[in-house]
């Protein structure tokens, strides 16, 4: 299983039904302007904040660019702490250990903390078909669990849901899996929170198997961390008897005091607060405190293939804040169910080629998904230059072509392009040809843009998805160089 | 070639030719804020926990006041009497989901973000008794308080599960709009002495 959804179409034509849902794009200029302006009073309080940004970027760096030595270490330490080590090369091998120690415990339920691997992997279905029922209990994956619906943001996966969608989901699904929501529910968000504390407590208390992620793993003493608001992690974390954390290889960092940048960064990125409420973190079994089985399973999943890429190797670097999302021009127009994965928004549009290759056309087309603003580089806590990797990655998609027997249109006219460039009688012909062109335009266009050139309408065949949003203009009708040559360049 | 062996190798493959980082960058400094412990109730009580400042004699008093006769459980460590008090027993996840309140000292009080950590030693007990219960009361000694983040790292030992909170449990899953009171304790009550 790859990290993108299975069946969705390509970016363009996701994004196009996205943009007619009205409610959808009301819900998410709210959504996204409240925490953009949280993030931006909470981040100028910092006043080295680009210092903050430099050294969190270089603790990641250098977890990565030593990654099999920390790796090692990592798996030492946790075995020291008690803690049982799996690794897994891919989604189906790390859903495959999960349902074992879930089995092998005679459970058919786990609780689940919000988890983007876990997502990522596709574990719940997984588990599904195994017949053991995993609980989503982070309250927007609740949302998008009882709705059966698929997340679209990475901090708040039901940010497409405004409060009286939430409230019909709530009232409709919560009795079908345990205890139903109140008759009086009302649409305030505090009274939806009560209701999914009262309907998720059961589970938390009966629960003997939890399934995590993690947000950073410590390979100098076997540390984990989850970084949380609302104690559904903090419950996942400490009254099952079992627990087994899902950490992608990248989640490594060195030493216990490089969580210092980090854990300053990431809450203000991420909910635009000082702090997150609850940060958890744990080194193996406690005796006599929290999970007495503990373990820990450590996913490939195409982050190594991401590592070889130079250029893209830092996408790894990405703490999961989303605040590239926010401020995304393409994101808040479309939401994140368009980019058909997990991983959705800017970061989205380079970690799934990176991740899972270019070779199909869902994930060809998100390196397009972007105006190339720079907004995601300048908020991005630890300076992962997306605008530059989707630059990379569309190069990598254009490679991947280079071997079809049919070429793609793009690929015929910048053929025939370097072809005319590359001698001088062609590109003179080239530019009558244009120049003609031009001559006809300027007497039929009725379109003339600001200064005075006149411009085509849209043009047919392959041109037209080009055209059907911007002004062509007109050739001119004289080339540089005829000019140069009738004016002797300038001096007649 | 097992999973393990395999991920390594794709690693190292991976980064052949790619050299180790440089020496870090050194993470800044806050500068310095003035008054620490007024920075830290102000912090704390933007979370919207409640504070009460208290003199050493009058710490039962104080932590009285904060249960107003809840039902309560207590770590066995901890250095202060609380009336009424069930002593934490290896109590079951339901008989703590029956009982209203915890009161539990702290490790480190950060001020910058309003942050208490608690490093689960005896005086602070096990995680799930600071978990279950409705009302926490944090007693916290103002020598306690920290300027910023990498003063708690360092304090702390990371073999021992540690537990950092800032604030009630609190959610912004309904339109980004911050609400408190999920899971975790809706009322955080946070004592601070000297």
């Amino acid at each position: 299983m790859s990290g993108t959804f299975v069946g969705m179409p390509a970016f363009p034509t996701a994004a196009r039904e996205a943009l007619g849902d009205t409610q959808l794009r009301r819900n998410l200029a709210h959504a996204t302007h409240t925490i953009r302006d949280k993030r931006a009073a909470v981040v100028a309080e910092v006043e080295d904040w680009e210092d903050l940004r430099l050294a969190g970027a270089a603790v990641k760096e250098a977890a990565l660019r030593d990654l099999a030595t920390h790796l090692e270490t990592l798996e030492e330490s946790l075995t020291r702490a008690g803690a049982t080590v799996h690794w897994a090369r891919d989604a189906e091998e790390a859903c495959a250990i999960v349902a074992e120690v879930a089995r092998s415990h005679g459970v058919d339920e786990v609780v689940k903390v919000k988890s983007m691997a876990t997502g990522e992997i596709g574990l719940n279905e997984a588990l599904e078909a195994e017949g053991i029922l995993a609980w989503e209990t982070d309250l927007a994956e609740l949302i998008v669990q009882l709705g059966d619906d698929l997340p679209s943001h990475i901090l708040v996966p039901a940010i497409h849901r405004n409060r009286a969608e939430v409230r019909e989901i709530f009232r409709r699904r919560m009795g079908d899996v345990g205890r139903p929501a109140p008759d009086d529910l009302t649409d305030e968000p505090a009274v939806l929170a009560g209701a999914a504390r009262e309907h998720l407590r059961e589970k938390f208390l009966r629960a003997k198997v939890a399934v995590s992620g993690a947000n950073f793993a410590v390979a100098d003493t076997g540390t984990l961390v989850v970084v949380e608001s609302e104690g559904n992690g903090r419950m996942c974390l400490t009254l099952p008897e079992v627990l087994v954390s899902v950490v992608g290889i990248e989640k490594v960092v060195a030493t216990w005091s490089d969580l210092d940048p980090m854990l300053r960064l990431l809450p203000r990125s991420s909910t635009g607060e000082r702090m997150n409420p609850y940060t958890s973190t744990w080194s193996g079994v406690t005796p006599g405190d929290g999970p007495q089985e503990v373990h820990v399973v450590l996913l490939d999943n195409g982050r190594t293939r991401a590592l070889a890429d130079d250029v893209g190797r830092q996408a790894l670097r990405c703490i999961r804040c989303s605040a590239c999302l926010n401020v995304c021009p393409v994101y808040e127009r479309v939401g994140g169910h368009a980019y058909g994965s997990v991983y959705p928004g800017p970061i989205g549009a380079i970690l799934n080629p990176l991740l899972n290759g270019v070779a199909d056309e869902q994930t060809a087309s998100l390196p397009y998904a972007s105006s190339l603003c720079g907004a995601c580089f300048e908020v991005c806590p630890v300076r992962i230059d997306i605008p530059s990797v989707l630059v990379d990655q569309r190069a990598a998609v254009v490679d991947s072509h280079r071997g079809d027997r049919v070429p793609k249109a793009e690929a015929v006219a910048m053929k025939t392009a370097a072809w005319a460039f590359s001698d001088s009688r062609r590109l003179a012909w080239a530019e009558k040809a244009s120049g003609l062109a031009g001559r006809v335009l300027g007497r039929f266009s009725r379109t003339t843009l600001p200064g005075g050139r006149t411009a085509a309408g849209r043009l047919p065949g392959p041109a037209a998805g080009w055209t059907g949003a911007r002004d062509l203009p007109a050739p001119p009708t004289e080339s540089f160089r005829e000019w140069w040559d009738r004016t002797d360049g300038g001096r007649t | 070639m097992s999973a393990r062996d395999e991920i390594l190798r794709r690693v190292r493959s991976a980064l052949s030719g790619v050299s180790p980082a440089e020496d870090l960058p050194p993470a800044p400094r806050v500068p310095d804020r003035g008054d620490l412990v007024a920075l830290f109730v102000e912090r704390v009580e933007d979370y919207r926990a409640v504070v009460t400042r208290c003199a050493v004699a009058d710490r039962e008093a104080a932590v009285a006041e904060a249960l107003a006769g809840a039902s309560v459980v207590v770590p066995p460590g901890l250095d202060l009497d609380v009336p009424g008090s069930v002593v934490d027993d290896r109590l079951t996840a339901d008989e703590l989901d029956r009982i209203d309140a915890v009161v539990t000292r702290a490790r480190v009080g950060i001020a910058e973000t309003g942050t208490i950590v608690l490093d689960h030693q005896p005086d602070q007990g096990r995680r799930a008794i600071s978990l279950v219960p409705d009302l926490h009361v944090c007693i916290v000694d103002v020598s306690q308080v920290v300027p910023d983040i990498p003063d708690a790292i360092a304090l702390l030992d990371p073999a021992r599960p540690t537990t950092w909170i800032s604030g009630p449990s609190a959610t912004s899953d309904i339109e980004l709009d911050r609400v408190e009171g999920v899971h975790g304790p809706r009322k955080l009550h946070v004592v601070l002495v000297g």
